[in-house]
């Protein structure tokens, strides 16, 4: 009995003697992010990189980003953000600087400037869409269509809404952003007057219009892996998602799918620090890392998104398995970005919620 | 034996008190311990169920952001007519001045601007881009002022949504789940003809859940029935069949109906390939109602199966066999001695599917497409991309309000303690 106590004891003292000797150095950083090919494309371009330079430091990843607005305005509401680092759209930094949730930053102070000198805030250009925002990648919802199945390779956003060249189902997704855009360009609208016309009187009513034409013949999907899907089941023979879902499909899976780049739809992803967060100076220590040249030029290794600093793009280099040279499949190349929207987020924080009514009750008609 | 009775006549125990409060105390003190052992589970079902649901449900109709913000703003607006049409007058804008100068520090202005841009659209921007110029007026008089650093502010219909929305507590967002809202003049209309989407899909997800609970029972009832018909031993191993799904991720399973059901999927392709139908007119079996009904129907069956079971176990072999026994046909055998008996199931299972399928969003989501989507569908994407958490609040009682009134009713008609979970 004493025997065994004198044993408890021991192995009690070793293992509190051992817990305090692996845990003093480690600082916890908790990063959101979307998760599956994009967190793991972070994780090699910037985390592991950054926890072999600083041991004392570990970087959790957390795949909470969709849902990351509201989640911070919950853990906001009782004051206890756990979060140091969060990956969000643009629309949605924005939305959350507006709200007082997420930090804001001088870039020029905490980012690294380019290889050149010039500031980082020159260096990311009109990426920086807020003052809280850090831009990380330029992404694009554009069209894949199968080879195999279409007469002719569509060349132009409108062939989807031609049903007589490009006859067959296609998927859409079912929100009005991009649709409403593709609609209106299609109608005949000048690209530069777009957000006019739709903002005018009657515009989503025409966007609606040219809609209509083939409403019944559109899926609409919710989740980015929803088209590629329907793409490979021959579902549908054309169909809009993020680009970088249609490189894995394509490239990855071979697949006889194509790209259209025509008008692909810019959107920005980056980081935003919450308000609140318990280890700013840590996070802005990582950010400088994360965000300077060449570890934005390293994610493209990993996934076929842009990297948003104009000093990145030259050091864009082959996939990191694949062997194939990445530069081409980014959507701010010059030769598949010869056509391009970039979102209007002030017109669409705007008229969202209002659009999003309108374009429900067009889809229960 | 000697003082059962008191002074008075009262019963008295051995101590001399008053049997009636003896057996009233030790009554109580059982009363307590019984309280105190249900206490941890009822505090937290309090701290975990009850009080986030009725902080939620609160935000149905709370709305004090606009006048937290901005508190002078809405005090001068008392005194102005909504109904009327000239303008608020300079002592509004000045209090609108010094509201947005502290607003603009505080970063809470675009917080009003998004809550009213709700009801109005233009708002976010409108609060947006004069909580970054309202730091550059330096003097009065405020009212050019302002309407110069944004020409809404100049607008009767802008004053108008600030006067409707103002008040500590609205019933607005009530109005907006329901396809009405506060017109411009204060008074209560519907919503334009292109913009009404709630009502239809309340209409929607209660028809679609009545359907789904009518075929989950129709599948649900001889597979129960042959499950209590059959010896345990092979009994048991058939429900394993029906629990197997059961333990499959709902993800999975939904994904499995979309390869089955879509147009180049398993289901089509045999038809096609026994020529039922021709390659180019195959049947759209999902993203529509029907691809929800089945689906869902598919999900929910153990629930109707394992209450309908439990039940029909209990219900011996020999009444029907005497039913049978003293002259009636088998048909009527079954339904005048052995369906009754069953009811008590068939409630228990009918609420179960009902009300799980009243709150389904993910797989009608995914197979819905635009015909076969719920109402929650519509809260998730309030809570979680729209963030107007007020309108998600609204409908979520709403729902609750149906499910409850329906719930009254099936006590009503059915009786509540009829139902028998197993």
């Amino acid at each position: 009995m004493r025997l065994a106590a004198k044993t408890l004891l021991a192995l009690t003292t070793a293992g509190a003697l051992a817990a305090l000797a692996t845990a003093a150095p480690a600082q916890e950083l908790v990063v959101v992010s979307w998760g599956g090919a994009y967190s793991k494309s972070q994780q090699n371009a910037y985390h592991d990189p950054y926890m072999q330079a600083n041991p004392g430091v570990k970087i959790v990843n957390d795949d909470s980003a969709p849902e990351a607005v509201s989640k911070l305005r919950a853990m906001n509401e009782v004051k206890n953000v756990t979060w140091d680092l969060v990956d969000a759209v643009a629309s949605d930094a924005i939305r959350l600087c507006d709200e007082g949730l997420a930090e804001p930053i001088n870039h020029d102070e905490v980012l690294a400037p380019a290889p050149d000198g010039s500031p980082a805030s020159k260096d990311f250009g009109a990426f920086i869409v807020s003052e809280c925002f850090i831009p990380q990648i330029v992404y694009s919802t554009t069209f894949g269509y199968r080879k195999d199945k279409l007469a002719t390779a569509p060349t132009s956003v409108c062939d989807v809404f031609d049903l007589k060249k490009f006859p067959g189902k296609r998927s859409l997704e079912k929100k009005p952003i991009n649709n409403f855009e593709w609609a209106l360009l299609c109608d005949g609208v000048a690209p530069d007057k777009i957000y006019d016309v739709m903002g005018a009187d009657g515009g989503v009513d025409r966007a609606l219009k040219k809609l209509d034409t083939i409403k019944d013949q559109v899926i609409w999907w919710t989740k980015g892996a929803q088209t590629p899907q329907l793409l490979a089941d021959g579902e549908v023979v054309i169909g809009s998602t993020y680009n970088g879902r249609l490189f894995s499909v394509i490239e990855e899976e071979k697949q006889p799918i194509g790209m259209l780049w025509d008008w692909q739809v810019f959107d920005i992803d980056g980081w935003i620090i919450p308000a609140g967060t318990k280890n700013l100076e840590a996070v802005k220590k990582y950010l400088r890392y994360a965000t300077d040249t060449q570890r934005l030029a390293d994610q493209a290794k990993y996934i076929s998104y842009g990297p948003t600093r104009a000093s990145s793009a030259p050091l864009v280099g082959k996939h990191a398995t694949l062997g194939i040279d990445m530069k081409a499949h980014m959507p701010t190349d010059p030769k598949n970005a010869k056509t391009t929207l970039l979102y209007n987020y002030e017109f669409w924080a705007d008229n969202q919620d209002d659009f999003t009514e309108r374009f429900e009750a067009w889809l229960a008609k | 034996m000697t003082d059962v009775t008191g002074t008075n006549g009262e019963l008295v125990t051995a101590d001399g008190r008053p049997l009636r409060a003896s057996l009233a105390r030790a009554l109580r003190r059982q009363k307590l311990q019984a309280l105190l052992l249900v206490a941890p589970l009822f505090l937290f079902i309090l701290v975990s169920f009850v009080l986030p649901i009725a902080d939620m449900l609160f935000r149905s109709v709370e709305n004090s952001i606009v006048a937290k913000v901005l508190p002078e703003t809405t005090t001068a607006l008392r005194s102005w007519d909504p109904q009327g049409d000239a303008l608020p007058g300079e002592e509004v804008y000045a209090a609108l001045y010094r509201d947005m100068l502290i607003a603009a520090k505080n970063r809470t202005a675009t917080r009003v601007g998004q809550r009213l841009n709700y009801e109005s659209s233009g708002f976010s921007s409108l609060f947006r881009s004069s909580a970054r110029k309202v730091k550059r007026i330096k003097a009065g008089p405020y009212k050019p002022a302002m309407i110069k650093a944004h020409k809404k502010w100049g607008k009767l219909e802008t004053w108008q949504v600030i006067a409707n929305y103002n008040a500590r507590y609205t019933p607005g967002y009530f109005y907006a789940a329901v396809d009405a809202r506060i017109d411009t003049d204060g008074g209560v209309t519907m919503q334009d003809e292109d913009k009404r989407i709630y009502v239809n899909l309340f209409l929607r997800t209660l028809g679609l859940s009545l359907t789904i609970t009518l075929a989950t029972l129709v599948l649900g009832f001889p597979a129960a029935y042959l499950l209590a018909l059959l010896p345990t031993a092979k009994s048991n191993l058939l429900l394993i069949l029906v629990l197997l799904p059961f333990w499959t991720s709902l993800l999975v399973r939904t994904t499995a109906w979309i390869a089955l059901l879509q147009q180049q999927g398993v289901i089509n392709e045999f038809l096609v390939f026994l020529s039922i139908v021709g390659t180019d007119d195959r049947p759209r079996l999902i993203h529509n109602q029907v691809g929800t009904v089945i689906a869902m129907t598919h999900i929910l069956l153990p629930f109707m199966v394992l209450p309908l079971y439990s039940v029909m176990k209990t219900i011996p072999k020999s009444y029907v066999r005497a039913a049978i026994s003293l002259g009636a046909h088998p048909w009527r055998a079954f339904w005048a001695v052995y369906f009754p008996s069953t009811v008590p199931g068939i409630g228990a299972g009918a609420i179960l599917v009902f009300i799980l399928a009243i709150g389904y969003y993910i797989t009608p989501d995914l197979v819905g497409g635009t015909s076969g989507t719920f109402i929650s569908n519509r809260i998730a994407l309030h809570i979680s991309s729209s963030l107007n958490w007020g309108l998600a609040a609204a409908l979520g009682v709403i729902l609750l309000g149906i499910v409850l009134a329906l719930y009254l009713l099936y006590d009503k008609i059915v009786g509540i303690d009829n139902m028998k979970l197993g």
